[in-house]
């Protein structure tokens, strides 16, 4: 998640692109009742991601709100995604600047901004309770709670099209061998077996961000003994798989033959359209799907990457962002958005975001639905979320994410390094991250 | 050379030159003219349906207008860089080039070093966070001037050497101090070698991606190479707006080119010589 | 082109006898107008410079440092990724420096010959050297896509199989080199062109009087008399392809994998990551390679220039 060409950055990036003109609207929709400022109304100021539709949903609570609160208004203003949106919320938590509330991620880098010393706890709030129980571990520091969820779950796992599952009497896979039957099976048909996407390098990662749950599976202090340095990718086992099976889809022919310079949007396409039939990818790729092929997008479904244990199948997910207030936030501020939070945090809220955008996983507070409207895709998605069978992703537990992941999957899936090479320059990469960090145990 | 060689010879060179310099941005113009699923097959074939029009409003409107925006980003970057530029070098070049002294090696060293060492990027970034300009356009219109300066001292003291020694001597004789003998007398003698440094410069300027990348990102602080590079991977598929985005930024340059021909080969070649 | 007669760097010495001895008269040239240009190029140029020796030894976060000697040179060369990128990086100024001294030696004998569109030739071959690098980058990234890409189809409508220009690792930087020559190819042949015309006629008659055909011409007479411009593009696009960034972030982002990194884009992908003090280590390391090449390369060859 660090830096900008990690999934989640990239993904907001190209969101962007989708409904451009809102970024400035927001922040003037934001601001509506302003002049009206007299007679004890209170002004919030939440500072959030300048990507559209983060600004989009927002602008969509933020009005909600204000019907429930005629009394408080909202200004949304933005600040830049990825590291350098880092900076400026340290900066601004470090020089008591930051306004009433803003939006920052969950995990690594919510632990990074000093949670105890900055923020207000929000542990003994009534909503608190209905928190999912990984997203709550997220924004939990020494024992107290301090984020509102904001948005969707995002899971990383293998998007197929049904369609042609249905056509060739495939069976939904459950450990990598029978997935791998299920390829021939689609080769054999004249298919495209996996869809990749090398001309947006982030979506190459997939098989090994998404592997995690099986890693976890297998080796369940996995994340504790790799942050600490004793746990490495070329060495465990369960966490070499990811990189086997990048390898073993590449030396089969089993991608798409323009996989090298093929773009996300592309692979979409493909999947949509039922040329390709697997997609690993991230579930914020739905968005885009939806666009690339309006009509194939009602036969796409979602299943876990398979690890070797059909009993332990399931999804690795990520947490949404969440809304945090500064302690500088005092009085009468400190009061509303305390009622902002809340608001955020309750199926209103819920209901409030997914009419800004369509959600692409399921939120993380008990009581809130999706729409009706959602794709299949997220249905599936939901059914895991609900039956337990999920853990969340490597970069929740542990603050360590190698930055040159993406060419190292690249290479892996082109062929031109081999898996257990990758894998272990990938650990270099992951001991130079350790080091800058000062983490214990790393020389 | 025998006329028919001379025809066999430059029928042939100006059929290679089109396919390997023209073809290029013939490509990027009529794709900028397609429909979105026509340019999506990034065919070089003569649209069916010209939509130049539409798409360059599309572009332009693009992300609440960010290319105009970042067009008055890079019209003030250009101009005010490389008119602190010019004026600069040409004091440094007239002293430099009038009065040798001890000074003049170390000069010219710091001269020459400047056209060869990269530019330390992460430390200037610091620097720049100490004065408080980084993410500032004034910032980077400072590290533009250090970075041009060079090259157009250079410039400006091969030029000055050409301009008679007898014009300063009776200027200071009519009592003239150094700030009048520079600016009254001598700076608009410079005027040829002033506009090869000004286009010259506009040009790099105009088109440096490197350091406005590193020293004014942001959304709202784009120049125009960089909205290029963003577009890149929003307009994915919407090649048609990419390369009309594309053509919109070549024509500042051909422009120039149009009015300038003259200067900049001269100003290129100078520079280049003296490197 | 009369700028480029008066070069030399030895600058008249007339004006020392006007100031006499021991008193200091205000000079109608104060050093003082070195000042604005000083101060803006120490503060923004020379202090990141020297800084950046500092810095390359530290881990920095950019708001604290923290001094670790060496480490961050030894990172770099445990990592196979960043070696690569400094061998990628003398490939890459190698190549289009020569490429770039032949070509444009033979457009510049080309181009003074007297064929015809020769003032059209001339600007058609300049203009790709004032364009975006970005918007060429991005242009011949969709014409050298292996896949329906216009370079691939038209050798495909001619019977040859293209190969994957920027997909296959062996080719991607060679590739990137190909079209950094073709946009910087005109500055070599203007000037080029500018070293020829200087060379006086007599000299082509007189060998023609001896009987010289073209080729000898060309070897005997051209060659070595326009041995300065040859001197000049070889030093500087050595300078440019060394310290290039633009062409191949825009092209392959040093992709696919870590097969077209150079140093450049490893010091701004480090950068990226956070790694500041990792990155001005390569900073460091392209100075001196810089450095380490072109200074006794240029005197060995200004010094060969002396002796003919």
């Amino acid at each position: 998640m660090r830096n900008q060409t990690s999934p989640r950055g990239r993904l907001r990036m190209i969101a962007l692109a989708a409904g451009a003109v809102l970024a400035l609207a927001g922040c003037s929709a934001g601001s509506l009742g302003s002049s009206g400022g007299g007679g004890g109304g209170v002004n919030l100021t939440w500072v959030l991601d300048s990507n559209a539709s983060t600004m989009k949903a927002a602008e969509s609570v933020a009005a909600a709100f204000k019907a429930q609160n005629p009394d408080i208004t909202v200004d949304l203003e933005s600040r830049p995604s990825g590291s350098e949106g880092d900076n400026i919320v340290k900066t601004r938590l470090a020089t008591g600047d930051m306004p009433d509330l803003f939006l920052y991620n969950s995990g690594s880098l919510f632990q990074a901004i000093g949670p105890v010393q900055n923020l207000v706890p929000v542990t003994d709030e009534p909503w608190v309770g209905t928190l999912e129980e990984n997203f709550k571990r997220v924004v939990t520091a020494d024992g107290n709670v301090f984020g509102a969820p904001f948005g969707s779950q995002m899971t990383g796992a293998i998007l197929y099209n049904k369609r042609i599952y249905a056509e060739l009497g495939l069976q939904i896979p459950k450990t990598w061998s029978e997935f791998m039957a299920n390829n021939a099976a689609v080769k054999a048909a004249g298919r495209v077996p996996v869809i990749q996407t090398y001309g947006d390098t982030y979506t190459s990662q997939l098989f090994v961000l998404g592997d995690f749950h099986n890693v976890a599976a297998s080796e369940p202090d996995f994340a504790e003994r790799y942050t600490a340095g004793q746990a490495k990718f070329a060495t465990s086992p369960a966490a070499l798989k990811g990189w086997q099976h990048l390898e073993e889809l590449h030396d089969l022919g089993y991608y798409n033959e323009d996989f090298p310079t093929a773009k996300m949007e592309e692979g979409m396409r493909k999947l949509g359209d039922g040329e390709g039939v697997h997609y690993p990818m991230l579930t914020n790729g739905i968005t885009t799907l939806a666009v690339a092929s309006p009509e194939g997008a009602k036969d796409i479904g979602i299943f876990p990457i398979p690890g070797d244990d059909p009993a332990k199948n399931g999804l690795t997910v990520w947490s949404p962002s969440a809304v945090y207030i500064p302690k500088t936030t005092e009085g009468a501020q400190l009061d509303a958005a305390k009622k902002l939070q809340a608001f955020i945090a309750s199926p209103a809220g819920c209901a409030a975001y997914a009419q800004g955008v369509r959600p692409n996983g399921p939120f993380a507070v008990d009581g809130c639905e999706l729409p009706d409207d959602v794709l299949p895709a997220v249905r599936d998605f939901q059914s895991f979320v609900d039956a337990s069978a999920f853990s969340p992703a490597l970069e929740f537990l542990s603050p360590i994410k190698g930055p040159a992941l993406e060419q190292i999957t690249v290479e892996v899936g082109s062929g031109i390094r081999p898996a257990a090479d990758g894998a272990a320059l990938y650990d270099e990469d992951v001991r130079k991250q350790a080091l800058q960090l000062g983490l214990p145990g790393w020389d | 050379m025998r006329t028919a060689t001379r025809y066999w010879l430059g029928t042939a060179a100006i059929l290679a030159f089109a396919v390997v310099f023209i073809v290029p941005f013939l490509f990027i113009l009529i794709t900028a003219m397609k429909t979105q699923q026509e340019a999506g097959l990034l065919e070089f074939t003569w649209p069916t349906q010209i939509v130049l029009l539409d798409n360059l409003r599309e572009a332009l409107a693009a992300r609440d207008f960010i290319l105009i925006i970042a067009f008055i980003n890079s019209t003030i970057l250009t101009v005010s860089s490389v008119a602190i530029m010019v004026i600069m070098a040409a004091m440094v070049g007239f002293v430099l080039q009038r009065r040798p002294s001890r000074w003049s090696g170390y000069v010219n060293f710091l001269v020459l070093a400047g056209l060869i060492i990269p530019p330390a990027v992460v430390p200037t970034i610091w620097v720049l966070q100490g004065l408080g300009l980084f993410r500032t356009m004034p910032g980077l219109i400072l590290v533009e001037v250090a970075y041009g300066l060079s090259f157009s001292i250079l410039l400006f003291r091969a030029f000055i050497a050409t301009v008679p020694r007898e014009l300063d001597e009776a200027a200071i004789i009519d009592g003239a101090g150094p700030l009048r003998l520079f600016f009254r007398v001598i700076f608009p003698l410079l005027r040829p070698v002033a506009v090869t440094v000004v286009v010259v410069q506009s040009v790099v300027v105009f088109n440096d991606f490197t350091h406005p990348l590193y020293f004014l990102p942001g959304e709202q602080n784009a120049t125009v190479q960089l909205t290029l590079y963003n577009f890149q991977s929003q307009y994915e598929t919407q090649y048609n707006l990419l390369f009309t985005n594309i053509l919109l930024i070549t024509i500042p340059p051909l422009v120039m080119y149009l009015f300038f021909n003259r200067q900049i080969v001269a100003g290129m070649t100078a520079g280049a010589i003296k490197g | 082109m009369a700028i480029t007669t008066t070069t030399s760097s030895a600058a008249p010495r007339g004006a020392a006898h006007a100031r006499p001895a021991g008193r200091r008269p205000r000079s109608p040239y104060p050093a003082w107008f070195f000042l604005p240009a000083a101060i803006i190029y120490t503060i923004f140029f020379l202090v990141p410079t020297f800084a950046s020796f500092y810095f390359s030894l530290t881990r920095w976060s950019l708001f604290e440092f923290e001094f670790i000697g060496l480490e961050n040179f030894v990172q770099f060369f445990r990592e196979p990724a960043l070696v690569t990128g400094l061998v990628n990086t003398v490939v890459y100024g190698v190549v289009t420096s020569a490429l770039k001294v032949v070509l444009g030696l033979l457009l510049g004998v080309l181009l003074t010959s007297q064929i015809i569109a020769r003032g059209f030739l001339r600007s058609v071959v300049f203009f790709p050297v004032l364009v975006s690098t970005i918007g060429v980058g991005i242009t011949f990234q969709v014409l050298m896509d292996p896949f329906g890409g216009p370079i691939n189809e038209a050798l495909a409508a001619v019977g040859i199989t293209g190969p994957g220009w920027l997909t296959d690792p062996s080719l991607a930087l060679l590739s990137v080199a190909l079209v950094d020559v073709w946009k910087g190819v005109g500055l070599a042949t203007v000037i080029y062109i500018a070293g020829i015309v200087s060379i006086p006629q007599e000299y082509f008659e007189a060998a023609r009087v001896d009987g010289a055909g073209p080729l000898h011409q060309f070897r005997h007479v051209l060659l070595p008399l326009a041995r300065p411009a040859t001197v000049t593009v070889i030093i500087l696009s050595l300078i440019g392809g060394l310290r290039s960034f633009d062409l191949i972030w825009a092209m392959t982002r040093g992709g696919p994998g870590f097969t077209s990194d150079v140093i450049a884009s490893v010091i701004y992908k480090q950068y990226q990551a956070g790694f500041y003090g990792l990155s001005t280590a390569g900073n460091v390391l392209l100075f001196v390679l810089v450095t380490a090449i072109v200074l006794p390369l240029s005197r060995f060859l200004n010094r060969k220039e002396v002796e003919l």
